[in-house]
């Protein structure tokens, strides 16, 4: 091209992310990713009060309102990011079977599965 | 955009029409691009490009914008068309009702006049991740055959199947946030030579950056662009696996 030719470049979109739903809801699943880190930070205090023999001290404070607020939409923001992430999983997993390729939702269904099982299993430890 | 609105689909002479805003950049005139309204026909069978085309021919000679196949093949009239890019040869004025149809440049790339983008830095992109057979301790031009099975034809050719449109940049927020990106079709092109059996090149270092793999974000908006159905997503979220086993098992597959 020449170098005479003046080119148009638009400046740069600071609310892209608001110009379709599917960057919007990508946005979203990126923020969740900070309740997740939370949820790691609080399961790592949990562990580290029950070790220390502090338990009653981290139930004291876990029991604060704010905490209690926090962790619901920790929960919320988490369970999304999970399903959102585990719906993306058959993108980044090919499986061929003799030729065969795992159709992408027996790969979703399986994570989505192994996710409940695991959940069910951690739900029995916390209870019995 | 009401008052637009209610210009479309009016019939004139007995036949419908609909109304095109289209991107209007003329460098010698235009600082920024301006839009301009031209009524072309509404018909079943008309695509974007057909309307386009009326323009050019019987409303606005001036009209520049590229095309050529009308078929989606060559990959050249990928436009954003309502916001979104599409090829404009293969949709339909009929799907955006009494219209609008609010036609501009690609989104991401340098717009050289009207419709026309510049495309230097995706040629460049795709060049850099080396799209062609690798042998090792073979002299060019490659002359042997090798067959391959059915099997290992379908282990890349969803990737060949690339018509370099574009589309799946204009769609990448994070290509328009940051042009060094690589880019969805450039990896997926790499991807459709290394899951080649008769490839035997490395590109983990083309790859392997922030730059390359890592620089996806994974939106996911370049596969729902795609109008030959690629999936560079895919293409981009594989290789980061791949990307990672070499990291950590030196004698993992390419």
């Amino acid at each position: 091209m020449s170098e005479t030719t003046r080119t148009y470049r638009p400046r740069r979109d600071r609310v892209w992310f608001l110009r379709s739903r599917a960057y919007t809801i990508f946005v979203i699943r990126e923020l969740t990713s900070v309740f997740v880190a939370w949820t790691i930070a609080y399961l790592l205090l949990l562990v580290a009060a029950a070790l220390d023999g502090a338990l009653p001290a981290f139930s004291a404070f876990a029991a604060q309102p704010w905490v209690i607020a926090l962790n619901l939409v920790a929960l919320a923001a988490t369970a999304f990011h999970s399903v959102t992430f585990l719906n993306l999983a058959p993108k980044a997993t090919v499986v061929r079977l003799d030729g065969w390729r795992v159709p992408a939702f027996m790969i979703q269904g399986g994570n989505h599965t192994a996710w409940l099982l695991v959940s069910a299993v951690l739900f029995w430890v916390v209870t019995r | 955009m009401s008052a637009k609105a209610t210009r479309a689909g009016r019939s004139t002479g007995g036949e419908r029409t609909i109304t095109l805003e289209i991107s209007r950049f003329r460098p010698e005139q235009d600082s920024e691009p301006v839009f301009e309204t031209f009524d072309v026909p509404l018909r079943d069978d008309w695509a974007v490009l057909d309307g386009l085309n009326h323009v050019k021919d019987q409303l606005d000679g001036t009209l520049s914008f590229r095309w050529s196949c009308r078929m989606g093949v060559c990959g050249s009239c990928g436009m954003t068309v309502n916001g979104k890019p599409r090829l404009t040869c293969g949709t339909f004025l009929t799907e955006f009702g009494a219209g609008p149809v609010r036609i501009e440049p690609l989104k991401g790339f340098p717009v050289i006049r009207d419709l026309v983008v510049e495309i230097d830095d995706f040629l460049a992109k795709l060049s850099h991740v080396k799209p062609w057979l690798i042998r090792e301790g073979e002299e060019l031009p490659l002359t042997t055959e090798y067959a391959q099975t059915p099997e290992q034809l379908e282990a890349y050719k969803q990737y060949s199947m690339c018509i370099n449109c574009m589309l799946c940049y204009s769609a990448c927020p994070v290509y328009v946030l940051n042009p060094d990106f690589l880019g969805p079709a450039a990896i997926a092109l790499a991807q459709r030579y290394n899951l080649d059996s008769r490839d035997q090149g490395d590109r983990l270092d083309l790859l392997n950056t922030d730059e390359g793999v890592w620089g996806c974000t994974f939106v996911g908006e370049c596969t729902s662009a795609c109008p030959k159905h690629v999936d560079p997503a895919e293409a981009i979220q594989r290789y980061k696996v791949t990307a990672a086993m070499r990291s950590v098992l030196p004698w993992a597959r390419r």
